[in-house]
């Protein structure tokens, strides 16, 4: 071997170890938690960096800003780092299953963002990991007016988060469908919602009265296509904050929601159907009424700009008249209980939730606000966004999942044993009574 | 054979070679430890992005909730137990086994169907290159559009149901995916029309290799196309054959994201996998140990085929 080979050889073998070297310092880097633990990382970095004086850049992980308008969410951060000399807001923006996965590894992992986006289901469990700091002390700290806000979640009787906007789920109907069949108002109560559902289903074709998507996957359906008939009408699944499903108002409603399956007035598919697809199937003009998210208007519209369709409040009951819950999904936020700089988040929260920055965000998210004081701008502008505001105004915002332990859990065991009540499986009363027993385990 | 070797005289490896190539016990230790250079790298990934994964899910499997508990301790096989004595596991355990089977399967029928297709000379050149290109399509797809495409064709007002009723082979529309009673033959069709190209491809190359003389033979000898078919090619194809369909076993056994995409695992739990139930475990129910032990148990059964595909590679080598 020539001695320019062998020196070949020994940098060969140098080079590898090298490599072995950075690749053990990369490692070591990512072992706190993969992408979101490289990320956390940057912002201890950060973190010390203001321990000397320079500035802090907090991490902020949500799903908001992909579905907001381009540089919405950007734009509010930039007036906070303006109002805030000091203080950099790093966005760290995915879809919502993404950013689900990331944060629930970040709280294990302990490098969850110090602001986090929350969807009221996970609340329950991060607090029992200790991943949520506790808001109401951060309120207390600051001395913050919590008045002004709509609604907090609680656990154990502290704040853990605090939705920033709401998605309130009405009644959508198509007008045309409607008028063809012959039914001259929205139904206001189930009676007439079956007998709507029926004359529509009765039209032919691909047409039916209602869709009702059960897909596992997502199972969310549960609560805003299944559940929502019961708080519609003033009904709850709870008692004392356990689970009560084999009350008169959820068995009245199971055995609602199954005459409709029964009266084949439902579009097919529905057990594997997910929320988009209803969507779908409503814009197409294939489904006369469901009940949806508002944030998904500007999408219909878009979609089919021909098709007419109004908002109205589920049915309740008939004879009901009491207050009718609605329910709504949040764009929850909360701040990491491991977060360094837990001060700096909270100014963070506590901007986003101003009178004028959440009017800002709920009128560019289409939803309503959690600034009880904040009135969004669409709501002059738009009948069907007026209509629903004033839904909205007119009852209580309604969802029980929300703060319950393993929420998504506990959706999907309803949904399985509402697919098998559905397809003749077992009556009412034993999908009931099983599901009771199943989540009792949970509480 | 063997008496021919053992006859042979022995000759030194070292032989011809000159002396400052020979191994030397008092070679420096620099030198000594410079092929172990070359693999640390290597041997350093393995362990960092292989080893340590299995240990710590291992480790968890054994431990009482981890993750949420702030501080887990030792349990032992339990969570093992429960898993094992779970209805919901062996549903798993039945379907994947249904899915798996069939689809591998099938796979090897359509892919070797397809490459003697593809490799026959009653076909002009063009009209193979054209088939080839339409029957690889399914492979370059990825999971995810594989699952929005279908979802569309079956969709109950999908273009499926049309040209069915359109024909007259069906009264009503078809719940492809949402039926209990269909949903699985509906995914497992799926799983096959996208996996059956990878089969495709690697029999026609093992076909394109057979030696021409071997059939000529063959022929000299009176047999027909079927026996040429079952006494040369299978027995020319069946290292590769062995090869794809072990692997095939286990790709399909960890199949996830189809799944997940088109049915959730539903309707009612009638296409639950094995992955589909250890993910929900995770992901839903927060039980982390309980899906440590439920992948501890998939990855067993995974080591299991693995330990047969590596047996049958050495003693193909």
């Amino acid at each position: 071997m020539s001695k320019g080979a062998r020196a070949g050889r020994r940098i060969s073998a140098l080079v590898s170890a090298a490599t072995a070297v950075m690749l053990v310092a990369a490692c070591g880097g990512g072992s706190s938690g993969g992408s979101a633990g490289s990320a956390s990382a940057a912002g201890s970095a950060a973190g010390s960096a203001a321990a000397g004086g320079s500035a802090v850049t907090l991490e902020f992980s949500q799903w908001w800003e992909p579905e907001l308008p381009t540089g919405a969410l950007r734009g509010l951060m930039d007036q906070f780092e303006a109002a805030n000399p000091g203080i950099k807001v790093k966005l760290l923006s995915g879809p919502f299953a993404s950013t689900k996965e990331q944060t629930i590894a970040g709280a294990a992992a302990g490098t969850m963002a110090d602001v986090v986006g929350l969807d009221g289901a996970w609340v329950s469990d991060f607090v029992k990991q200790g991943a949520l700091a506790d808001l109401s002390k951060l309120m207390t700290d600051s001395s913050y007016d919590a008045t002004q806000l709509a609604a907090q979640i609680k656990v154990n009787g502290s704040t853990y988060m605090i939705p920033v906007v709401n998605f309130v789920y009405p009644l959508f109907t198509n007008n045309d469908l409607l008028t063809k069949a012959g039914v001259t108002a929205p139904p206001t109560n189930r009676t007439e919602f079956m007998d709507a559902a029926k004359k529509i289903t009765a039209l032919g074709g691909d047409v039916k009265g209602w869709v009702m998507p059960l897909s596992l996957e997502a199972p969310n359906g549960i609560q805003n296509d299944v559940m929502s008939w019961n708080w519609s009408s003033g009904g709850s699944m709870l008692k004392d904050g356990k689970p009560d499903l084999t009350n008169a108002d959820v068995k009245a409603t199971v055995d609602y929601v199954k005459s409709l399956w029964d009266a084949k007035v439902v579009a097919p598919g529905g057990l594997t159907m997910k929320e988009q697809d209803k969507v779908e199937e409503f814009t197409n003009g294939r489904v006369g009424m469901m009940i949806d998210s508002l944030a998904h208007v500007t999408l219909i519209r878009k979609s089919n700009p021909n098709l007419k369709f109004s908002i109205s409040a589920i049915p309740a009951k008939d004879g009901y008249t009491g207050k009718r819950g609605i329910p709504y999904a949040s764009w929850g936020i909360g701040v990491s209980g491991k977060s360094k700089h837990a001060a700096e988040a909270w100014k963070l929260v506590s901007f986003l939730m101003n009178e004028a920055n959440n009017s800002t965000l709920s009128t560019a998210a289409n939803a309503f606000p959690g600034n009880t004081k904040s009135v969004p701008g669409f709501v002059a502008g738009d009948d069907l966004f007026k209509a629903a505001f004033d839904i909205y105004k007119a009852g209580y915002p309604a969802n029980e999942f929300t703060g319950l332990p393993v929420a998504d859990e506990l959706m999907r065991s309803f949904d399985e044993q509402l697919q098998k009540t559905l397809t003749g499986g077992e009556t009412v009363d034993q999908m009931l009574t099983t599901t009771q027993g199943t989540w009792s385990k949970n509480f | 054979m063997q008496n021919d070797v053992k006859a042979a005289p022995r000759q030194s490896p070292w032989r011809g070679l000159t002396r400052p190539d020979r191994p030397s016990p008092r070679r420096p230790l620099g030198r000594r430890l410079e092929p172990y250079a070359y693999v640390f790298p290597t041997v350093l990934l393995m362990v960092v992005l292989m080893l340590v994964p299995i240990g710590m899910v291992i480790r968890y499997s054994l431990m009482d909730n981890v993750i949420l508990n702030q501080n887990p301790v030792f349990v032992g096989i339990a969570n093992y137990v429960t898993v094992v004595t779970d209805p919901d596991f062996w549903n798993a355990v039945r379907n994947t086994a249904f899915f798996t089977g069939v689809s591998v399967a099938a796979h090897l029928v359509l892919g070797m169907a397809f490459a003697l297709l593809l490799n026959t000379s009653l076909l002009s050149n063009t009209t193979k290159a054209i088939f080839r290109v339409l029957f690889i399509l399914p492979w370059l797809f990825t999971v995810a559009i594989i699952a929005v495409l279908w979802r569309l064709l079956l969709n109950p007002n999908g273009v499926l149901n049309y040209l069915l009723q359109t024909a007259g082979l069906v009264d009503s529309k078809v719940e492809w995916l949402a039926d209990p009673a269909i949903a699985l033959y509906a995914v497992t069709f799926i799983n096959i029309w996208s996996g059956y190209p990878f089969y495709m491809m690697s029999l026609l190359a093992g076909l394109q290799g057979i030696p021409r003389d071997l059939y000529e033979a063959a022929t000299v000898d009176g047999a027909n196309g079927w026996q040429r078919f079952t006494n040369v090619t299978i027995p020319q194809l069946r290292p590769i054959i062995m090869s794809i369909a072990l692997l095939d076993v286990i790709f399909t056994t960890q199949q996830f994201a189809l799944i997940w995409m088109t049915t959730g695992g539903g309707p009612i739990n009638v296409t639950e996998m094995l992955s589909t139930f250890t993910y929900k475990l995770a992901f839903n129910r927060y039980q982390f140990s309980l899906a440590s032990a439920s992948a501890a148990i998939i990855f067993g059964m995974s080591m299991v085929l693995a330990f047969f595909y590596v047996r049958y590679q050495k003693a193909r080598d």
